[in-house]
């Protein structure tokens, strides 16, 4: 653990605090508002709650959390359409923990599997691929959720799928991609960020040239950031100082891990595999052109859209629920009326309270009511 | 059992069916040669249809009865560092000695899967009668069912279990007050993280041990050197945070945590970073947390460090002299706060 506890030193952290404070206090003299920096990713807002870096914050420096939660940004319809195929009796319903209680109109996976339905929680895409050759009289569906982090190995499941000769194998692909939706983020009328701390896990996949639209043609700072607390620190410093200087580049301080180019075996798997959809639904945020892919046609045979054929239903937000409004950073979660009374992680009405990426439950698991006050 | 006469009703591959919960004699030998035969080898006769207590012996040892029962199911049934035979034992062990109480009998109810292997159940049964006799507290009587394929998990175990408490001991989950002093006896979750990792779908190269334990004769040495012990519960499914929680809201306190103090082994630690999960909420089976005040902190401290499942006990924080009751704050390593809350159901592995 040496590796990680270096990344978590009190003293480092300690002067990075305090750099940030100076930084804060020099931008401040000079601009009334305060400075709004938005984490796209979801694994960022965990660290950021987790090691409470948000309490450490100067009053003019707040974090905006933003929507890259796979599980925050999967729309009610697709539950829906996933709880359909796992009703199926001759389903095995497979996918990622925090994807089991994202609710639906008609209540989540988790529920479903109380009421009969088999679906069962796997870590990785291979294991359900695994189920399937235990199981050949059984249909086994992968509900494949995630950005440009998890797509590479759904990707790298259907080609051994189909090497094997596997057939009772299939994804529900609802596979995101992050570019196409933060250019609709930018493209809204006031949107009120100042800077990004940029997705350090999709960057190792896809590099970080695709960002350079965002100073290039909107003037603010991204920042690709790791995931370790003094990471994001570090990170949030080099996005303040390029605001101080009135700068805007794309930098990189998860270069340890994160190649300019990204990792093009990945990439090409995912090329091979998939193809952009048209449209695609986001909680939240609407429909975003380009922003998701599907299998193929050479895949077809793996698709469980094609198989199952469900609904594609597109179901609403709850009435209440301010989730769209917390994911582009216009309010806070304590803001939402439904925040803590009708939606808490234990029966979440909006998907920011189910996964612990997610910004309300995070706010709530970790600071309790007091935002609230 | 080598050498004896095959019980009777075993299927192929030696395995119970659903004649070992029917009554006759498949059920009788099943219960004789493996429950009876494990719990009193030294021949103790077939005891009545409910176990016989001299209620004087009761009073020698105290002025009150705990009265505790717990049900088991986990899976899977055998894993590193214990099974469910050694948990349904130290499960209810534990729940009598936090609450200050002398363990003195324990009843064992079995729900036994059809297909079962009956090596397996006798290892599970050789078990418990191992963890009784390390607790010093006999099986005094039982119950067995056995359910067809699919209506449980292998085996499920219930045990219940009586013991008396001294006059002098007032534990109460109520009892903390502004100033005192946390203690637990040693690290987090490794219960948790080893039935994680145990169930084998993780592809993960590391293995855990179970802190399993029965905690009576720890919580008695703690109590002979404090005998004034607030508080104290073991913390199980819900994790420390779990225990913590309950304890400000039943004590109407609030309570800092100091992340730094938190023991935690670097490989469970591990676990949970790649799994996004917190130790903080991670299940043991051989945690006690003990709330002493301030001027006994040390004594409690070093009474539990000189017992061997206290080596590691650490001081990890205090009862607030101020602060909204029914709370609980952890003080981290960067100075940052942020609040610890009951656990919401099971803990879900983070996609990325």
């Amino acid at each position: 653990m040496r590796f990680i506890d270096e990344f978590r030193d009190p003293a480092l952290a300690e002067k990075l605090f305090t750099e940030i404070a100076q930084t804060a206090k020099r931008i401040g003299a000079v601009r009334e508002r305060p400075v709004t920096i938005m984490e796209v990713c979801g694994g960022h807002t965990h660290t950021i709650f987790r090691y409470a870096l948000e309490s450490r914050m100067p009053d003019n420096v707040q974090f905006a959390h933003g929507p890259g939660c796979p599980v925050c940004v999967l729309p009610r319809g697709r539950v829906d359409d996933a709880i359909t195929i796992a009703r199926r009796p001759e389903v095995i319903f497979t996918t990622f923990g925090d994807a089991m209680r994202v609710p639906g109109a008609e209540g989540s996976l988790i529920q479903a599997r109380a009421a009969g339905a088999d679906v069962r929680m796997v870590y990785s895409p291979l294991d359900a691929l695994a189920l399937a050759v235990a199981n050949p009289d059984r249909e086994v569906v992968f509900f494949a959720l995630g950005f440009e982090t998890t797509t590479p190995s759904t990707a790298l499941t259907v080609l051994r799928a189909a090497r094997s000769g596997v057939r009772n194998f299939s994804l529900l692909c609802h596979h995101i991609t992050i570019i196409p939706t933060l250019r609709a983020l930018l493209e809204q009328p006031d949107f009120p960020i100042d800077g990004f701390i940029g997705p350090g896990h999709v960057s190792m996949v896809i590099g970080t040239k695709p960002f350079h639209f965002i100073p290039e043609e909107f003037g603010l700072p991204l920042v690709v950031a790791g995931f370790e607390p003094l990471d994001v620190l570090q990170s949030l410093l080099m996005v303040l100082r390029q605001i101080e200087m009135g700068r805007a580049c794309v930098e990189n301080q998860y270069s340890r891990v994160v190649p300019p180019d990204g990792n093009k075996a990945a990439m090409a798997a995912v090329a091979q595999v998939y193809e952009t959809r048209p449209q695609c639904e986001w909680r939240g945020l609407g429909t975003i052109a380009e922003s998701g892919v599907r299998l193929a046609e050479p895949w077809a045979a793996f698709d469980a859209e094609r198989r199952f054929e469900p609904a594609a239903r597109h179901t609403p937000d709850p009435e209440g629920c301010r989730c769209n409004e917390v994911l582009v950073g216009r309010i806070r979660p304590w803001d939402c009326a439904a925040f803590g009374t009708t939606c808490r992680p234990d029966a979440p009405l909006g998907a920011l309270m189910v996964s612990s990426e997610g910004a309300c439950a995070a706010y709530y698991q970790y600071q309790g009511m007091k935002g609230a006050a | 059992m080598s050498g004896e006469e095959p019980i009777s009703g075993i299927g192929p591959g030696g395995r119970i069916t659903l004649a070992h919960g029917g009554g006759g004699t498949a059920m009788r030998d099943l219960i004789e040669r493996v429950f009876v035969a494990t719990f009193h080898p030294e021949g103790t006769p077939p005891l009545e249809d409910q176990a016989r207590f001299d209620l004087a012996a009761f009073a020698a040892h105290g002025d009150r009865l705990a009265f505790t029962t717990d049900g088991f199911v986990v899976e899977p049934l055998e894993f590193p560092g214990g099974d469910i035979g050694k948990l349904a034992v130290c499960g209810t062990v534990n729940d009598l000695a936090v609450g200050g109480a002398r363990p003195v009998a324990l009843s064992a109810g079995f729900i036994i899967e059809e297909g079962l292997e009956l090596e397996r159940l006798r290892r599970i049964v050789t078990s418990m009668a191992m963890e009784a006799a390390r607790a010093q507290v006999p099986i005094v009587t039982g119950d067995t069912k056995v359910v067809p394929r699919g209506a449980c998990d292998g085996l499920f175990i219930t045990t219940t279990g009586i013991g008396v408490i001294r006059p002098d001991y007032q534990i109460s989950i109520a009892g903390a007050r502004p100033g005192d002093v946390i203690l637990i006896n040693g690290s987090l979750g490794d219960h948790g993280a080893a039935i994680l990792c145990a169930r084998g779908d993780l592809a993960l190269d590391v293995t855990i041990k179970s802190d399993c334990a029965p905690l009576h004769d720890l919580a008695a040495a703690l109590l002979q050197a404090v005998p004034q012990v607030r508080a104290m519960r073991d913390a199980t499914r819900g994790g420390l945070a779990g225990v913590l929680t309950e304890l400000a809201e039943a004590s109407r306190v609030a309570i800092g945590v100091d992340e730094a103090a938190l023991p935690v082994r670097s490989e469970v630690a591990g676990v949970c970073e790649i799994l996004g999960l917190d130790p903080l909420y991670l299940a043991n089976e051989g945690k006690l947390v003990a709330v002493v005040a301030p001027e006994h902190a040390e004594a409690a401290l070093e009474a539990m460090r000189a017992h061997p499942l206290g080596v590691d006990a650490a001081i990890i924080g205090k009862v607030a002299a101020e602060g909204r009751p029914g709370t609980v704050t952890l003080i981290n390593r960067f100075g940052g706060r942020r609040a610890v809350t009951m656990p919401s159901g099971e803990q879900l592995p983070r996609i990325c």
